[in-house]
């Protein structure tokens, strides 16, 4: 099994608010990310699609067809968007960087055919990210 | 509980950073295998690292915040339990546990990761550790105690 990662990166504005809170709730539970115009972030998306290579290319996936499937699946919804307002993946839940990792995926493994998606890592500052794969994916 | 295989996981990783000091000597080797095991790393005065910690929690994703665990709530048990005791301190003369134990980033992944096992919000997953940029450890606890995740 051979493991490749593709990196992309996209700028984006979120806010995290729950309608359900009261005010003083959303400041207590989300702090500053709750400021109510929003704020942003460089994400950095990691892609790890896992498989064996094909024996007449040598690939696993042509890159050209990840890149393809990641600018349609994530630049094009999420890239120099508001996450909370125009990703409709994302409409009645907190832009968290778990529940965006979990659309991404959600988006990706259907479109990734060649291969599996392995894991996606998502960052939102370098220091701070998510993992999302398959339970009993990874080892140890 | 234990999830089921294939189910979507989701892992949340956050970054710290100390400086420390330390000195790698054993107590059971002679000054001469100090010298020959450890190199410079055993010069009596000891040494410093700007270090960097990872730490990897999981657990459901709360619908009413969408997180794992708030922020606020790791930053803070991190800074408690890890960053007060460690940072800006010698290791050996300072943190009990490498009073008998040499502190290699190996033995200090393994601290870090008793130390953070008992967050109670999310369950420890995984704990990195860069000495420098050019060395990394990880520790996922022993399969034992893995083997109710």
């Amino acid at each position: 099994m051979v493991y490749l990662t593709r990196k992309i990166e996209f700028a984006a504005s979120h806010l995290y608010h729950n309608p359900a809170f009261s005010a003083e709730e959303n400041r207590r539970v989300f702090g500053k990310c709750n400021n109510p115009h929003g704020h942003g972030h460089n994400y950095v998306l990691e892609v790890t699609v896992a498989g064996e290579p094909d024996p007449v290319t040598g690939m696993v996936l042509d890159l050209k067809e990840l890149k393809d499937i990641l600018e349609r699946e994530v630049m094009v919804r999420m890239d120099h968007r508001f996450l909370n307002y125009v990703v409709a993946e994302l409409a009645g839940k907190i832009p968290t960087c778990e529940n965006i990792a979990r659309v991404i995926w959600e988006l990706l493994e259907p479109k990734i055919v060649r291969g599996r998606l392995h894991r996606i890592r998502l960052y939102e500052t370098p220091d701070l990210f998510v993992d999302c794969y398959r339970n009993g994916a990874l080892p140890a | 509980m234990s999830a089921a295989k294939n189910e979507l996981k989701i892992a949340l990783w956050r970054r710290y950073r100390f400086a420390a000091s330390h000195r790698l000597h054993s107590a059971q080797l002679s000054a001469e295998e100090n010298q020959r095991v450890y190199g410079k790393c055993n010069n009596p005065y000891g040494h410093g690292h700007n270090y960097t910690v990872e730490v990897s929690v999981s657990g459901e994703v709360d619908p009413a915040t969408g997180m794992i665990a708030n922020l606020s709530d790791l930053d803070g048990f991190v800074e408690r339990e890890v960053l007060e005791a460690f940072d800006h301190r010698n290791l050996n003369e300072e943190v009990p546990a490498f009073r008998a134990t040499v502190p290699t980033t190996e033995n200090l992944c393994i601290e870090l990761y008793k130390r953070l096992k008992l967050f109670s919000p999310a369950r420890l997953e995984r704990i990195r550790v860069e000495e420098t940029g050019n060395n990394s450890f990880e520790y996922a606890g022993e399969p034992m105690e893995r083997s109710h995740r």
